[in-house]
């Protein structure tokens, strides 16, 4: 498809991108402002800043679930029109299907899209042995580990082999233990996929280890402050890389410059509640 | 958490295994069901016979209030004599497929239009008003018009049984509609869900609690919706039993006919309870109490 195209453009591309919505009490507010990024084609780009400037709003301009006020979001070079076939998107909280069994969830994907039945359980059989669930296929949700249930919920993003992945804070419910683990599973699984990332985070050092490039946005409305590229070898393995020196070191110079954000970020909120 | 510091129950001594401990509570718990049915028994002997004494002493007045000696004796005669008009069974199933039709017809309405309500904002806004002033009408003052309308038979008994049901479940329907979990819906259309896919896997589904619990409630409203209806004016049905044991101040038999009805909602709400776990296995089980 348009992997082996000729045409090299971006993935992603949002361009002088505004998002504007209105609260409750009808008063207009900027999530986002000016903003732009780049994601190559199979490239891995987190983005981290402060708690509420605006993150999850990127994403969501790029699903196509909400529009830009102003600018242009684009996809493979041409502008997002509705929610585009080519994302998976997975999510901070639990969005399985609680009333699905494993395999249920997994092959939903490709069932709302058309693929005959047979086909479908055969390859969320394929998917679940990817994430090491054989043999949990008819467990509900309820009934698995937090862990667990963020395997399922990455076969069923990764069924429908997406070109472009997006991740809302993914494993920030997790203990810490368990999000390493899950960070080897991820890298693992997008290795192979060759989907281009975008992972949301408010954890610089899972940004750093994860990715390729590290956007620093300003406390909201946000919009970019600076980019980082992370240099660190491939294939990494998460769980040993952070006490490499030159890891060390980038943390601790993107530290410094999110740091301002944060505490501006801090400061606001706090005028706001008082 | 600081119940769990206070109801901590017995301390073991050091060294006590497991099986132990699981025999001592197994045990606990046997002696706790044996307790809350020994008291549940107590109760109803003593309601019963109290009622039986007071009847026969005089002080309770057996021409208002009967006694249960005497509903029993008319139960029995009910059931193998049939009662003077006819014999009991058939007053029942009257009864009953009035209600059953009127509940079934008044669910299925009621899911429909609170789904198609919910899904459609504009929709909701238009008719919201309608509903609620509709709704505002208490139900039982329907029941000469449909009396009038749908004549002595079956059909005004499931009118009125139907529009008991129907708000109640509509209104669960929408409720259960607008409260669908938001990611739920994004991680389904990112997924590839489209308009009907939707609603059929996200929608209905997260509404199923919310309908069935208005099912529940809802059966127990179509037999009253029936019943009215035969009070004003039926040929067959336990109201209409009701009614003949009123006219002829024959309290036993008032009562009698009570007894029925709460054997049969009793029926009705078990059988209701089992479809839902069956329908439900994907819920967590409640946790079990370890007192």
């Amino acid at each position: 498809m348009s992997a082996t195209a000729p045409d090299e453009s971006p993935a992603i591309e949002l361009i002088n991108v505004s998002r504007r919505f209105l609260t409750p009490d009808g008063k207009s507010m900027t999530a986002i402002r000016d903003f732009n990024m780049s994601v190559a084609r199979g490239e891995f780009v987190a983005v981290v800043g402060p708690t509420g400037c605006g993150k999850s709003t990127t994403l969501n301009l790029v699903t196509g679930l909400a529009r830009p006020s102003s600018g242009e979001v684009r996809l493979f070079g041409e502008p997002v029109d509705g929610i585009d076939p080519r994302i998976g998107f997975a999510f901070q909280t639990d969005a399985l299907f609680p009333w699905r069994n494993v395999i249920d969830n997994v092959v939903a994907g490709p069932l709302f899209r058309g693929m005959p039945r047979d086909e479908a359980y055969a390859k969320a059989k394929k998917w679940l042995a990817r994430v090491h669930l054989t043999g949990h296929e008819t467990k509900y949700p309820h009934q698995l580990s937090g862990g667990m249930r963020k395997r399922v919920s990455l076969a069923q993003t990764f069924i429908n082999e997406p070109q472009i992945l997006l991740m809302d804070e993914p494993f920030s419910a997790l203990d810490v233990q368990t999000r390493v683990l899950m960070h080897d599973v991820l890298l693992d699984l997008w290795s192979e996929a060759k989907a281009s990332v975008v992972f949301v985070t408010h954890d610089l050092e899972e940004a750093i280890a994860l990715a390729d490039k590290v956007y620093v946005l300003t406390s909201g409305p946000a919009t970019v402050k600076s980019v980082y590229p992370v240099d660190l070898p491939r294939p990494r393995i998460v769980s040993e890389i952070r006490y490499e020196q030159d890891f060390i070191a980038l943390s601790k110079t993107i530290w410094d410059d999110l740091r301002d954000e944060v505490q501006r970020g801090a400061a606001r909120d706090e005028a706001r509640a008082a | 958490m600081a119940d769990i510091a206070i109801a901590s129950g017995p301390v073991y001594r050091a060294g006590t295994s497991d099986a132990e401990i699981e025999a001592a509570a197994a045990k606990a718990a046997r002696r706790r069901t044996q307790l809350v049915l020994f008291w549940r028994w107590a109760i109803l002997l003593a309601f019963l016979g109290g009622w039986e004494i007071g009847a026969r002493t005089g002080i309770i007045d057996e021409f208002f209030f009967s006694s249960p000696s005497a509903i029993w004796s008319r139960l029995v005669e009910w059931i193998f004599e049939g009662t003077s008009e006819g014999p009991l069974w058939f007053h029942l199933w009257v009864t009953m497929e009035e209600s059953l039709i009127g509940f079934a017809t008044g669910s299925i309405a009621g899911i429909v239009v609170g789904i198609a309500l919910g899904r459609n904002r504009m929709l909701a806004d238009i008719f919201s008003i309608y509903i609620k002033v509709i709704n505002s009408i208490p139900r039982v003052v329907l029941a000469p018009i449909f009396i009038m309308v749908f004549g002595l038979g079956l059909a005004s008994k499931v009118a009125l049984s139907f529009v008991m049901v129907f708000f109640v479940v509509f209104a669960n329907a929408f409720q259960g509609v607008r409260e669908a979990d938001r990611n739920l819906i994004a991680n389904a259309q990112i997924l590839g869900a489209r308009g009907w896919q939707l609603t059929r896997s996200v929608v209905i589904p997260s509404a199923m609690s919310w309908i069935f619990a208005s099912l529940h409630v809802s059966f127990g409203f179509a037999i009253i919706g029936a019943i009215v209806g035969e009070f004003v004016g039926a040929r067959y049905g336990i109201g209409l039993l009701i009614n003949i044991a009123k006219g002829s101040f024959d309290s036993a038999g008032m009562y009698a006919a009570i007894v029925v009805i709460m054997v049969v909602a009793l029926l009705a709400e078990y059988l209701m309870t089992r479809l839902e776990r069956s329908l439900a296995t994907w819920r967590p089980a409640p946790l079990q109490d370890t007192q």
